[in-house]
């Protein structure tokens, strides 16, 4: 199982002192976060995408890019890559080249983005959300699987003879997670090609996360990709960890209680009742962490949220070092002890390059 | 036909609450008419709720229980008190959260208190195009009570008659029709073969 983290890039007050960090701090900060993903023996560092303030990271590939270069072993993914404004010409290149540069440590997530405005500066419009988000991936798999394309669709100028260059490292295109808090459609998507679907999980009360897994779960079987407990299921969540829990929620409380998307609503006590939130001790978190195995079955990725609400990098940095050394280990050991021999790992480059050259050895024979 | 399902959603704010009073003598002449269960919905308890959901994006547990009930319901009853002329800023507040399609062609009597009898037109100016904007069938009789209302208690004022002319209204739109069938998209999704169409 990956254990790692993913991060949104927003720049907010530290509401205990006022501090905002510059763009240029932020920047700098989320290199810092993802450098000791990889020094604790984290898996995965995810970066979001968008394109409007108070968030930073409008540029993925560039990002990722300088982050292989720094990094050894980490897997470079994105939470989420815009499917819907983006061209996917324009992605199908952005992320060959990555490969090539990082060896192949590189995956995508796709989602929609859920801002009005951003769509229409990209020429497009939310309200085509979804029939963007289908038709711009039939794109993109394309581009990848097939050297020379012809195509025509509703939302980009067509294509003749148009080859996306460079080719996927080794010929395996990146592994796919398709990202959705409540859209069906989004699970039916990922399950029929069998890519990986991703929950972000920490803003919903698990029965809603429960219901689109299991959508995704069923439809994965149905599609003829293995059975059901076999789909590729990844999780968001959402931890503060002090020795003592009381620490944790004394220091975390002003965080929550001003963050962007919840804060001023629901205390923080309701908050961790009804969504995956935990804030506690690091065996809280191991305790809370495991149940999601339960209530979704096992799953091939957790990704966690670290920094944002203005936490200081400081904060951020202690907090990985405890997910590093306390929790993720324990959470390794008992994740795996559980795990049945027929439920597969998430895809890597390494497994899909061998699966890729499996696949053209039986059809030689 | 098997028995009905009535929600009767009262926004008063006072303890005892002359909406809910109203609200419930409604739910009353509807049932001496019409083979059916109400639940009583008192927003007040609910208040907390409508601001988490609208600022997290989900309800809380008893919210969206309560949502749920109003989508399978046969029919609503619906009564605020009158606020600067209008219905009340928590009355809106559960209006707002209702999922998409929740009173489609769902029976909704429509029912208000105010300070004074002046106020009475707000049901017909703001509450009635609201459940037309939703898509509601609206009963022809809305009953507003002013304080004189209550005069008379029980007495067979001209508030009583206006509460028997609306719930014979509403039971007869909910006898015509058949329990709604509520839809839950991932029973059944879209086949990616539509999607891709």
């Amino acid at each position: 199982m990956q254990f790692g983290i993913f991060s949104v890039g927003d720049v907010t007050p530290d509401p205990t002192d006022g501090t905002v960090p510059t763009e240029h701090e932020r920047i700098k900060a989320m290199v810092t976060i993802a450098l000791k993903a990889e020094e604790v023996g984290l898996d995965v560092f995810a970066t979001g995408e968008h394109h409007n303030p108070p968030f930073v990271p409008s540029s993925p590939t560039t990002f990722l890019g300088y982050i292989a270069a720094r990094t050894e072993r980490l897997v470079l993914s994105t939470a989420t890559t815009l499917i819907t404004t983006n061209d996917p010409v324009k992605i199908a290149e952005d992320y060959a080249y990555l490969q090539h540069l990082a060896d192949g440590r590189v995956d995508l997530m796709m989602g929609r983005g859920n801002t009005g405005p951003v769509y229409p500066w990209f020429g497009k419009d939310i309200r085509d959300g979804i029939a963007l988000a289908v038709e711009n991936y039939a794109l993109l798999r394309r581009l990848w699987r097939e050297d020379v394309v012809d195509w025509e669709g509703r939302y980009r100028t067509p294509l003749q003879s148009f080859t996306s260059t460079p080719r996927p490292l080794d010929g395996v295109p990146p592994f796919v997670w398709h990202g959705s808090i409540r859209s069906p459609q989004i699970a039916e998507q990922a399950a029929y090609y069998g890519d990986g679907f991703f929950h972000n999980n920490i803003f919903w009360p698990v029965e809603h996360t429960r219901r689109m897994i299991e959508l995704y779960r069923r439809r994965y079987e149905h599609y003829g990709h293995g059975t059901a407990d076999q789909a590729i299921v990844g999780l968001g969540g959402q931890v503060f960890m002090r020795r003592n829990s009381q620490d944790a929620v004394r220091e975390f409380r002003p965080y929550f209680d001003n963050a962007p998307v919840y804060g001023h609503g629901p205390s923080l006590e309701e908050f961790t009742e009804q969504t995956p939130l935990t804030v506690g001790s690091p065996q809280q978190v191991i305790d809370r962490t495991m149940t999601f195995r339960e209530h979704f079955g096992d799953y091939q990725r957790q990704l966690f949220l670290m920094d944002h609400a203005g936490l200081p990098l400081r904060t951020v940095l202690e907090q990985i070092d405890m997910l590093g050394e306390e929790v993720v280990p324990v959470l390794r050991r008992e994740m795996a002890a559980r795990r049945p021999a027929h439920v597969p790992d998430a895809p890597t480059h390494a497994s899909l390059r061998a699966a890729a050259a499996s696949a053209s050895a039986g059809v030689d024979a | 036909m098997s028995r009905r399902s009535l929600v009767v959603v009262s926004a008063g704010l006072g303890q005892p609450s002359s909406t809910r009073l109203l609200a419930d003598q409604l739910a009353a002449a509807t049932r001496r008419r019409l083979d059916a269960d109400a639940e009583a919905v008192d927003l007040r308890e609910r208040a907390h709720d409508l601001t988490n959901h609208m600022l997290t994006g989900f309800p809380p547990r008893e919210l969206e229980r309560v949502l749920d009930a109003v989508a399978h319901a046969d029919g609503l009853i619906a009564v605020t008190p009158v606020f600067n002329a209008s219905y009340s800023g928590l009355f809106k507040s559960f209006v707002d959260v209702l999922p998409e399609g929740s009173l489609v062609d769902k029976p909704v009597l429509i029912a208000a208190t105010g300070g004074t009898a002046r106020h009475s037109l707000a049901l017909e100016h703001a509450m009635r195009p609201l459940f037309a904007h939703l898509r509601a069938v609206v009963v022809p009789t809305s009953v507003f009570a002013a304080p004189e209302d209550w005069g008379g208690a029980t007495a067979q004022g001209p508030l009583a008659a206006r509460i028997e002319r609306a719930a014979a209204e509403f039971a007869v739109e909910i006898e015509r029709r058949e329990s709604p069938v509520v839809v839950d998209p991932f029973d059944e999704p879209t086949p990616f073969s539509e999607l891709l169409g």
